[in-house]
């Protein structure tokens, strides 16, 4: 046996590099570490930065839609949703309330799924293989719905610039209602079973990645990030857009209950909890849907905004996404700037590790509990 | 047709903010204000560069504005047309989570020399939007601790959200093709 005078105690520089498995696509962050104790990380992103906002300024209001999809893109409707809205803004266009209706519906199922693939890969990062599977599996009845209602599993360009690109039959809202009776109470239940209480993911989640409010507050955190955190803010409710005013929620926030407010746990938990509320207006929508046309069709055709700029906020399954629009009176927008709340939301990271207490295996449990998503970050 | 009426209250909330929020600033900096607008669809200010450093501690420690959420720097670059000079406009969105207003904050820069006060130190997460400010419209914030471009390659020549950028024809032998 070598003798302990000769165990090398440098520090080590780590690449935890853009392909891995468990950054959430790719992101890059560079580790110098001290055993496994952190000493300071670098994240470096772009690596999918595909210049979303030049390409917008060549193409017209109505060709910009499918690329927002691809942004982020588990929750694509709510992204299509911030700028068909805010364009609709700029226009001072009025959307028929079917198409409202059908709008919230298909932006609270989006981020259910969003939500459900986040619990499941969370689960994976720190080996929990098994709810990932549950987790999917539900995803993919929720996949199999949007692929009845406009044809595509991921990507939607559904909801569009006076509307929504078709219309939804009695049939698909009898399988929306199915799913939600399926879904709550029993398969939520089930994950709070199978992972939430779990006395490992406690032990690896909880007084772990703590986030207090002012910090979380000082780096731009928005969505379930913030709210994990211990402040009330939610867009639906602070800042109502589409027709949330006439739904009643709750707004789950992080409490602290099995460690830190503000700590990993917390913010997984919130992201459960949104997912019930979620079907909470899902339900009240369907009770409501009104007969109507789906999309106002003159306007739609003619996109052609008046001179002058908005910056519309929606409540992204990740965040406050933001769409700072201006219009120089053509058909192609003058500069469209994104604002991806995964990309603040990842800002973060370098300011958490610095002051020591972080070890490796937590980056992972941090980074999956800001749920980032890198088609947001980079765009 | 309620999803105007939500847009209308937002317009009509976003006006009464305004309206109660611009004379405070007007009255502390005077001159600085170079423009006021309250009937936009979403109201906002021009300030002049020299007053920005002390414009963001004010609306952060301030207790009746108190804005502690930077949403979002935004840079637009406007070439010079027949009447109007070109300038790159540096656009601040606040956000208050205490009284639920908003701000949005513009200042006018020239093209050529397109520098301002750095503002991380009052709100942390300017740090990387002022990053992806620099690295695509190419405008230099003073007193950033590490100003380097963050979404395009640290050896990229060039920002390419200017009007008048021109893609290169190749980068480290990788050609750019046309077809």
């Amino acid at each position: 046996m070598p003798a302990t005078d000769d165990i090398r105690t440098e520090e080590m520089l780590l690449n935890m590099g853009p392909q891995h498995p468990s950054t959430h696509g790719v992101f890059r962050v560079v580790i110098r570490t001290d055993g496994e104790m952190i000493l300071e990380t670098e994240s470096h992103i772009g690596y999918l930065h595909r210049c979303f906002e030049k390409i917008a300024e060549n193409v017209s209001y109505l060709q910009v839609v499918p690329y927002t999809d691809r942004m982020d893109y588990l929750a694509a409707m709510i992204n299509n949703l911030g700028f068909a809205e805010g364009v609709e803004k700029l226009m001072q266009l009025e959307v028929p309330e079917r198409a409202q209706y059908i709008r919230i519906i298909v932006c609270e199922l989006n981020r259910i799924a969003s939500h459900l693939l986040a619990f499941g890969t969370y689960g994976m990062d720190l080996g929990a293989i098994t709810p990932f599977l549950h987790a999917f599996r539900d995803r993919e009845k929720l996949l199999k719905i949007f692929e009845k209602i406009c044809g595509q599993r991921l990507n939607y360009s559904y909801v569009r610039i006076g509307g929504v690109a078709f219309d939804i039959t009695e049939e698909m809202l009898r399988d929306i209602e199915d799913f939600c009776n399926y879904f709550e109470p029993e398969v939520l239940d089930e994950f709070d079973r199978l992972l939430s209480y779990n006395g490992i993911f406690i032990a690896r989640t909880a007084n772990v990645g703590v986030i207090p409010k002012e910090m979380a507050i000082d780096f731009g955190l928005t969505g379930p990030n913030l709210r994990g955190s211990g402040v009330k803010r939610d867009l639906r409710k602070d800042e109502p857009y589409c027709i949330y005013d006439r739904f009643t929620f709750d707004v789950p926030v992080g409490s602290g209950e099995n460690g830190t407010t503000g700590d990993c746990w917390d913010r997984y938990m919130v992201r459960i909890r949104e997912m019930r509320q979620s079907i909470n207006i899902v339900r009240q929508a369907l009770a409501a849907v009104p007969d109507g046309s789906f999309i106002d069709k003159k306007a739609s055709k003619t996109v052609k905004p008046p001179k002058g700029e908005v910056y519309h906020k929606v409540e992204g399954a990740r965040g406050e996404l933001g769409f700072h629009i201006v219009s120089d009176g053509t058909a192609i927008p003058y500069r469209v700037k994104t604002r991806g709340p995964s990309f603040c939301n990842i800002s973060i990271l370098d300011s958490m590790t610095q002051d020591g207490g972080v070890m490796l295996a937590d980056v992972v449990a941090i980074i999956g509990s800001l749920d980032i998503v890198m088609g947001e970050v980079d765009r | 047709m309620s999803g105007a009426s939500t847009q209308a209250t937002r317009i009509a909330r976003g006006k009464a903010d305004a309206e109660k929020i611009f004379p405070i600033l007007k009255e502390k900096f005077g001159d600085g204000i170079v423009e006021e607008n309250v009937d936009g669809i979403d109201p906002f200010i021009v300030v002049d560069k020299k007053i920005v450093l002390e414009l963001a501690e004010f609306l952060k420690t301030e207790e009746e504005l108190s804005f502690d959420l930077l949403s979002l720097i935004s840079g637009v670059d406007y070439l010079p047309k027949d009447d109007a000079e070109g300038r790159i406009e540096v656009v601040y969105f606040l956000d208050s989570t205490k009284h639920y207003h908003r701000l949005m904050v513009k200042v006018s820069l020239p093209r050529d020399d397109a520098s301002l006060p750095s503002v991380e130190n009052v709100w942390s997460a300017a740090d990387w939007h002022e990053r992806e400010t620099f690295d695509l419209v190419g405008v230099v914030f003073e007193g950033h601790h590490k100003l380097i471009r963050i979404l395009c390659a640290e050896d990229w020549e060039g920002h390419p959200l200017r009007k008048d950028y021109v893609i290169p024809e190749q980068y480290h032998g990788i050609k750019n093709i046309v077809y």
